[in-house]
């Protein structure tokens, strides 16, 4: 993470600039070919008309589009009115990376302040044990959360064995489900931005507020919170995005009432009943969704060093 | 900083709410892992330990779909890792050592689009792109897809390894009249070797629990665990898969472990 705020790390020397163009030419190729020329792609099949089994036939329709906004009433033959259906899912899935994005927040500040105010040596291994998870399988994280939640799972025994709760809750295939997968998921992405930003906090400035008589939380909210602030902002950004397209929380933790954008997407190139262009339409949505979210970090970013040197 | 009464950096609960952090990080993994070894086929009771659903992993029933799937797993991951790990040893090179250039800024935009892009949208866009060139949809449509978001992962340690040997190393090779060749095999190559290893880690781990990409490239029967589990968990979760999963989740925790240790051995040095 500290690479891509660096621009893919500082030039070092230039002893391989006769052979850079081959030494970059593999990632090129590869990229270009299997990312880059595919993505394009995407964008000319969300213009293109559905085949009946899945796949396209090459003939140009905004019929994708149309459908994503356009009610045209049961037979199809009526002026454009806002089609809902699938303008809630976007809202929906807004809302629920929003939320996690929130708890995340909410528990990794604390976490990261704590970690970064440990000596030199301890802190190696709070990070160490805040990272693990992330490298553990996602899937197995879902389902292990799922677990967890189910009716006769253990937070549910221990909720009645407490006696909090007569009955189980039912947790799984609520909205609430999907919020709690997508913050499991996606914490540590949190902890760390705002950890390397407390790290380089300069503590005197605590010092010289309390020699102000500003108590800690006032210190805290006036003086620590805006300081650390373009981590917070990238730990918001690093669990919103991804959480924005997630798959399998929502469809593991979330069921059929909860669907979001990730679901809406793989149901149309899953069997029969799929529509290709009308999922490369949706896909484009998100992922504009996202490139503008980025841009507009980009530029906060560039303008927050213009603005400090 | 002695004067003062109270230590002017410590919040009351920020503990505490570390401590809630890390249980919640591993509650759920350290569950799951306790019912693999339940002895018992049902996931409410305890009844006592056992090892008999790890023997059903590798005897039972469906032993033989799961064994497949992880030899595609593997197969991929590392053939997808030693193949990114190679290319992004090669782009660090060209970054950090190549001086500056006009395609630099973009080359890095390029060797991080696979982070950027959400991961259901490169699915998308991957399953058009065989899908519109007619490549048939098996392993190898899988393992090109994982060695392009493979990149990412192993170029971000082997650049930042690569940044922190400084430049006289080479130079005293040369002016000894080593060729650029020889100062590149024999001095930064070994130089890199922890980068480079964790690089090819990271990547590993990240081809293995690929699940998104995989579901959407993957050909009709072909499976690869993770896809293998999801299918299993869509009938509801069973001990059996507990047991996979808590295999994969040492597996994972000691590639990281590894990783972590070899990137840490060569701070002292």
């Amino acid at each position: 993470m500290a690479g891509v705020a660096s621009k893919g790390g500082e030039v070092r020397s230039d002893t391989y600039r006769d052979s850079r163009t081959w030494l970059l030419l593999p990632a090129w190729l590869t990229l270009v070919v299997l990312v880059l020329v595919p993505v394009s792609l995407m964008l000319v099949y969300s213009f293109l008309t559905k085949e009946f089994r899945g796949g396209v036939v090459w003939e140009f329709s905004l019929a994708a589009y149309d459908q994503f906004f356009c009610d045209r009433g049961l037979f199809g033959d009526e002026p454009c009115s806002i089609e809902w259906n699938y303008i809630t899912i976007f809202w929906r899935s807004i809302w629920q990376a929003g939320l996690a994005t929130l708890f995340c927040l909410i528990v990794s500040f604390p976490t990261a302040y704590f970690i970064a105010t440990r000596p030199q040596s301890t802190r190696v291994i709070w990070l160490f044990l805040i990272t693990i998870p992330y490298w553990v399988n996602l899937l197995i994280r879902t389902v292990s959360m799922r677990f967890m939640l189910r009716e006769e799972g253990p937070v549910n025994n221990v909720l009645v064995w407490i006696g909090i709760i007569d009955d189980p809750l039912q947790m799984i295939n609520t909205s609430f489900a999907v919020q709690i997968g997508l913050f499991y998921s996606y914490l540590p992405f949190m902890v760390l931005p705002i950890y390397a930003a407390v790290e380089r906090y300069n503590f005197t400035l605590s010092e010289a507020a309390a020699d102000l008589y500003a108590t800690k939380y006032v210190t805290l909210r006036r003086v620590i919170i805006p300081s650390i602030q373009p981590g917070i902002i990238a730990g918001c950004i690093l669990v919103f995005v991804p959480s924005l397209g997630a798959f399998l929380a929502p469809d593991l933790l979330g069921g059929a009432k909860n669907f979001m954008i990730g679901s809406l997407i793989e149901e149309q190139f899953k069997g029969n009943a799929g529509n290709w262009p009308f999922g490369a339409a949706a896909s484009m949505i998100l992922l504009s969704m996202v490139m503008i979210i980025l841009t507009l970090y980009a530029r906060q970013q560039s303008k927050a060093l213009g603005a400090g040197s | 900083m002695g004067s003062r009464k109270y230590n002017i950096r410590a919040y009351p609960g920020f503990i505490h709410l570390t401590v809630l952090c890390l249980l919640i990080l591993y509650l759920p993994l350290a569950i799951v892992a306790v019912y693999s070894f339940n002895n018992s086929p049902s996931i409410v009771v305890w009844e006592g330990f056992s090892w008999r659903w790890y023997l059903d992993v590798f005897i039972g029933l469906e032993s033989a779909k799961f064994k497949l799937a992880a030899k595609n797993s593997f197969i991929i991951a590392i053939i997808a890792a030693t193949v990114a790990t190679v290319i992004a040893t090669f782009s660090a090179t060209a970054m950090i050592r190549g001086g500056r250039f006009r395609l630099r800024t973009v080359s890095f935009g390029l060797i991080s689009l696979p982070l950027m892009v959400p991961e259901i949208v490169t699915a998308v866009a991957t399953l058009i792109f065989f899908n519109s060139i007619g490549f048939e949809r098996g392993v190898l449509s899988i393992l090109l897809a994982h060695i392009a978001f493979c990149i990412p992962f192993s170029y971000l340690p082997i650049a930042a390894r690569m940044q922190g040997i400084e430049d006289t190393y080479e130079e005293a090779a040369q002016d000894l009249y080593a060729t650029k060749r020889q100062a590149f095999t024999k001095i930064l190559l070994p130089l890199m070797m922890p980068g480079i290893i964790s690089g090819f880690l990271l990547a590993f781990i990240i081809s293995l629990d690929d699940f998104i990409i995989t579901n959407f490239v993957k050909g009709a029967g072909v499976e690869t665990l993770p896809t293998a589990i999801f299918g299993a968990v869509k009938q509801g979760i069973k001990p059996n898969i507990m047991a996979i999963s808590t295999m994969l989740l040492a597996f994972s925790i000691v590639m990281v472990t590894l990783s972590y240790l070899i990137s840490k051995s060569d701070d002292k040095t």
